[in-house]
């Protein structure tokens, strides 16, 4: 092995982290009962938990090589600026589609029924089914 | 010391893999299947830095950001089906 080993520490302590972070945003979205606590799992830890994998992989490279490699630094950069979109976007679709509340979550979903006044979302059933058949 | 943690990491990532492919399975609403799909995609990218680790290959870092770009792509054009009903809305 050429690697320090004190290098080779801080690699595995890294991947150890960054691997149970993924970890528990997995059983986060598999075991919370409610669509907008799910959310939080994957958007926050899992993100984080890869965060840790490629600075480990960073630090792998850069003492393996002998040279700084810092364009891994893009993955995690890409994923934190657009984890929160998607998330945003994902609870939008949540409340228009009326997913199910469990008793815990706390205030109710505001629902702006002007803004979509043209367009019917997948799930919901059709609004003006009847007068089309009529 | 890095040959007993890299298999260890793979099994945790896989055990996330799993859990994950169970709510893309179990959701009981669209939005889950979305997120679940989305997380696959994380997950995923997590791997595959595992396993360019363990092949001291440079090469699978475009592969990941790749991945990570198609995945918010995707993520973005499913939740905006959700709410409109339609990706790309002429008028």
């Amino acid at each position: 092995m050429t690697l320090n080993t004190f290098v080779e520490a801080a690699v595995c302590v890294l991947l150890l982290t960054g691997s149970l972070f993924t970890l528990i945003g997995a059983i986060g979205l598999a075991r919370l009962p409610d669509f907008f606590m799910r959310l939080h799992g994957p958007t926050k830890s899992t993100t984080l938990g890869v965060g840790g994998v490629v600075l480990a992989s960073v630090v792998y490279f850069t003492s393996l090589r002998a040279l700084t490699s810092l364009h891994e630094i893009l993955i995690p950069a890409f994923l934190f600026l657009t984890a929160p979109i998607s998330a945003h976007m994902l609870a939008k679709a949540g409340i228009q589609q009326r997913v199910s509340l469990a008793d815990a979550t706390r205030g109710q979903p505001a629902l702006d029924d002007h803004a979509d006044a043209g367009a019917q979302p997948p799930g919901a059933a059709p609004r003006d089914a009847e007068e089309a058949r009529d | 010391m890095l040959a007993i943690v890299i298999p260890v990491s793979f099994a945790l990532l896989g055990i996330a893999f799993l859990l994950t492919v169970v709510r893309l399975v179990r959701g009981p609403s669209l939005p889950d299947r979305v997120l679940a799909l989305d997380t696959l995609n994380v997950n995923a990218i997590a791997l595959i830095v595992v396993y360019g680790i363990q092949l001291r290959s440079t090469l699978f870092f475009e592969i990941a950001l790749l991945i990570a770009v198609t995945g918010f792509i995707g993520t973005v054009a499913l939740t905006k089906y959700l709410q409109r009903g339609d990706i790309i809305e002429l008028n």
